[in-house]
């Protein structure tokens, strides 16, 4: 195990991460309120909302690193926007995920 | 605050709960691997409450844990935090004017995005992203605690499928309102974007490129058909409805479809 950097390094590092994350959080408000009105602005803003969540999840369900995550997690993933297209209960499609995944692992599939 | 709670549909706060649940167990992975690798025991929840951006946070703790630097750990994290900058301008009317929006900014995340845009009026939107928000800082912090708690009692994650709780939780929450939407072009275009660029620039950038599928709807269009608009569209003023790819007043309902996650318990036959 690599040694980690002393505590006090850490934490300037949590800090510095805390700031700038809430600065994003913030001044994405701030800019949008520049625009405030405009119609075209409004309808890119909230598509670009739903392509940053889907992309998220299809990076954070098909890849680990810089490769494909194995085949059970994209599976367990696959099986979740299909519940979910099928407007199937929020724990079912999330349970049906988690448990696709454990299954296909405990079958040697990873 | 006790009106916003009185806003939300049974159903919204079912859905807020059980997601909550589902954070609180990615956190307790993520508590349990940070003290594996030698964090102190009050680290992983601290970070936790002050970043409050679950990704974000795994990879910070992971390049240090990796043998790399501060800098490079930050500034890892910080590229995976980037897209809370639209989420910022697209939540932007959820969030308000008051002083209430320096907190609501920091409540920001997937989760109580996906949850606020998924809602038919602004009114429930914003209960709605309030009470992810809160949802997710509670439980996020709260699940990070008992994943340090337990450290190595609970073993690999992967074995129960912990892994696949987080993309199903944002599928979940996203894919009905696409569905309602009748809009998969766009958000399919920038997953295959994200994924293709996944192996050739850093991590959290993919998402970021996810969103070049915008431009897209710069493109010259066939004139269709307009719908018009049910719930917001009193509120935006249509400057120039064909300079875009649909009639802003069309993309404010869908957006705001009545037939979305929030409903997807009780079923819905509107869409």
């Amino acid at each position: 195990m690599p040694d980690l950097p002393s505590t006090t390094t850490i934490l300037v590092g949590v800090a510095l991460l805390a700031v700038g994350t809430y600065v994003f959080r913030i001044g994405g408000a701030a800019l949008r309120a520049r625009f405030a009105g405009s119609a075209g602005m409004d309808s890119v803003v909230d598509r670009a909302a739903v392509i940053l969540l889907v992309a998220v999840m299809a990076t954070t369900g098909f890849t680990e690193g810089d490769g494909v995550a194995g085949i059970a997690r994209p599976a367990a993933v696959g099986v979740a926007c299909l519940l979910a297209w099928q407007r199937c209960p929020f724990v079912i499609v999330v349970l049906a995920a988690t448990a696709t995944a454990a299954v296909l692992r405990a079958l040697g599939v990873v | 605050m006790s009106s916003i709670w009185r806003t939300l549909p049974s159903a919204v706060t079912r859905d807020v709960t059980l997601m909550s649940l589902g954070v609180a167990l990615v956190a307790i992975s993520y508590g349990a691997t940070a003290v594996s690798a030698g964090f102190p025991a009050w680290l992983p929840p601290l970070i936790a409450v002050v970043v409050l951006a679950g990704s974000s946070e795994f990879l910070f703790v992971g390049v240090l844990a990796a043998g790399g630097g501060v800098g490079a750990a930050v500034l890892a994290a910080l590229v995976v935090n980037a897209r809370h900058l639209p989420y910022g301008m697209a939540m932007r009317d959820l969030i308000g004017d008051g002083r209430s929006r320096f907190l609501a900014a920091h409540l920001m995340n997937d989760e109580s995005v996906v949850m606020g845009l998924g809602q038919p009026t602004e009114e429930q939107g914003r209960a709605a992203f309030w009470a992810a928000g809160v949802g997710v800082l509670v439980s996020w912090p709260l699940g990070t605690v008992i994943g340090v708690a337990l450290g190595g009692v609970i073993g690999d994650p992967h074995v129960i499928g912990l892994d696949a709780a987080f993309p199903a939780i944002i599928a979940a929450l996203v894919v009905p309102g696409l569905r309602a939407d009748r809009k998969l072009g766009l958000p399919l275009l920038g997953a295959v974007i994200a994924l293709a660029a996944t192996p050739v620039v850093p991590a959290g950038v993919p998402p970021l490129l996810a969103l070049l599928a915008l431009l897209v709807m710069a493109l010259p269009k066939r004139r269709r058909p307009r719908r018009a608009g049910r719930h917001r569209s009193a509120r935006r003023a249509s400057s120039d409805p064909e300079s875009v790819e649909e009639s802003p007043d069309r993309a404010a309902s869908a957006q705001r479809s009545p037939c979305d996650s929030s409903t997807a318990f009780t079923g819905c036959h509107h869409a």
